[in-house]
């Protein structure tokens, strides 16, 4: 593959990987805690907090895009606290990409891991109380391994999604190589350009990578699931 | 029933009769002539009866659109290459194309005082990030380029620039202060024959390659005779006046 890709074509891939791996980790790392909550709590917040994570859904990515723009903007109130904490401004940079992908992906994140826990039910969490867990013991000994086919979809969702983000990244990339230009903008520049065959190479390589990616997941979820029964 | 009949003729010949009168005309519209491409259909129809419908969007997603069969009949680009290829490929009617507008280019900033009249901010250097439209795909960025290239300023400034996959969204950076200043087209920032707000440079035009906006008529609208009628409006008075109000030459 290397000799059919360019630099150019290597460093975007190079970046949309490290891009989409940063962005799932940081998901399930955020995204576990409000499952957990979503699926467990009584509290009148828990519809109208389940509605807000959805919502990076209903507004098309270019104009989720824009608004982030904005709100990491000198005036926004994003930029006024990274310029406050002496980072200046968050768009244009790698952390400003992985920021908007967290927000833009968190619902395929937070959706399939408070199922899985919903699934799951209070009994194993009783069972593990009176057993003698503490709570926290019983939270990574025996819930995390029940929801674990819920955290694989988690992750296989935020990764496909997050390499196939466009829009936001269009918005507050600013398509500077090495750095914010991704894949999915190379290819759509190449598109643009009506420089076909590196489109279409470039879109090759990254859907039969993805293919094997996604395909390994799934084969991997299947054997941990037939381990566990 | 023959009553019935006798009104489905009538029908039947009114819109046949209107249809010679007042024809459609389906045109794809670079998105940077939207402004005053809306105010010359909205004249157009007025004057001629004829109506044209409207599509905005980037001249490279139009190309990719008409190759695979779009119904558009005319092409109004936002550069000069598109239609000139379009007519190579046999997609556009030969000898149609000619130059509707002449974009501007200018060096714009939100903040009043930034930008002088000699473009001296540039040598400064006194800014974190310059907002350009993508050269390889937008005329205003090639132009942009070729400005700096001119004043040897491209290698100092190259690892200041935030890329916009089109001008408007290099706008959109500099008007949100994402960054401090970039070049955009005038007629982004033009209204009622002045810069609307913060400072600007008007690049002079020997900076660059002129930004020729060129039309074509496409083979789909060879016989259709409101594409006709709005490709010899586009060259009236009344839509010269209304492109260079916009901020456009000719």
């Amino acid at each position: 593959m290397n000799l059919l890709l360019d630099a150019d074509a290597r460093s975007a891939i190079t970046l949309t990987l490290q891009l989409a791996g940063l962005t799932t980790l940081l998901l399930l790392l955020v995204a576990t805690p409000i499952a957990w909550w979503l699926a467990r709590t009584a509290s009148f917040w828990r519809g109208p907090v389940g509605a807000v994570i959805t919502l990076p859904l209903v507004l098309p990515p270019t104009v989720l895009g824009f608004y982030l723009l904005v709100a990491m903007g000198p005036h926004g109130p994003m930029g006024q606290l990274t310029q406050a904490l002496g980072w200046g401004t968050l768009s244009f940079t790698f952390y400003g990409l992985l920021i908007g992908s967290v927000i833009y992906s968190l619902p395929f994140a937070v959706q399939p891991i408070q199922h899985a826990f919903e699934a799951m039910g209070e009994r194993p969490m009783e069972v593990a109380a009176t057993l003698g867990a503490s709570p926290l013991d019983a939270f990574f000994t025996v819930a995390l391994p029940l929801a674990r086919p819920g955290f694989i979809t988690a992750a296989i969702m935020s990764f496909a999604h997050t390499v196939g983000e466009f829009g936001v990244v269009l918005m507050i990339g600013g398509n500077i190589p090495g750095k914010t230009r991704v894949v999915s903008t190379q290819i759509y520049g190449h598109v643009e350009a009506t420089e076909y065959t590196q489109a279409h190479w470039l879109a090759g390589g990254m859907l039969v990578f993805s293919f094997i990616v996604l395909l390994g997941l799934n084969l991997l979820n299947r054997k941990a699931t037939r381990v566990l029964q | 029933m023959r009553h019935f009949l006798r009104s489905m003729a009538l029908v039947a010949g009114l819109t046949s009769g209107a249809s010679t009168f007042a024809a459609e005309v389906s045109v794809a519209v670079a998105s940077n002539f939207t402004a005053p491409m809306q105010k010359i259909a909205q004249v157009f129809e007025q004057d001629t009866g004829h109506k044209a419908v409207l599509a905005f969007g980037s001249t490279g997603n139009f190309y990719a659109q008409i190759k695979n069969g779009a119904p558009f009949q005319i092409l109004l680009a936002a550069d000069d290459e598109t239609p000139a290829r379009i007519e190579r490929e046999g997609l556009g009617v030969a000898k149609s194309r000619f130059t509707y507008a002449t974009g501007k280019l200018v060096l714009w900033s939100k903040q009043a005082g930034l930008v002088d009249d000699k473009a001296e901010v540039l040598r400064s250097g006194k800014f974190e990030r310059i907002a350009i439209a993508n050269p390889k795909l937008a005329p205003y960025g090639l132009a942009a380029m070729q400005t700096l290239t001119r004043l040897d300023l491209l290698q100092s400034l190259a690892p200041k620039f935030v890329q916009g996959e089109n001008i408007s969204q290099a706008y959109q950076f500099i008007a949100t202060e994402n960054a401090a200043l970039g070049f955009v087209a005038l007629s982004q920032v033009f209204v009622d024959g002045r810069i609307k707000e913060g400072s600007a440079w008007m690049v002079p035009a020997n900076l660059h390659t002129p930004i020729r906006q060129d039309a074509v008529l496409l083979v789909t609208g060879k016989d259709n005779a409101a594409a006709a009628a709005l490709l010899v409006y586009l060259r009236s008075d009344t839509a010269k006046n209304i492109i260079r109000s916009f901020g456009y030459d000719l």
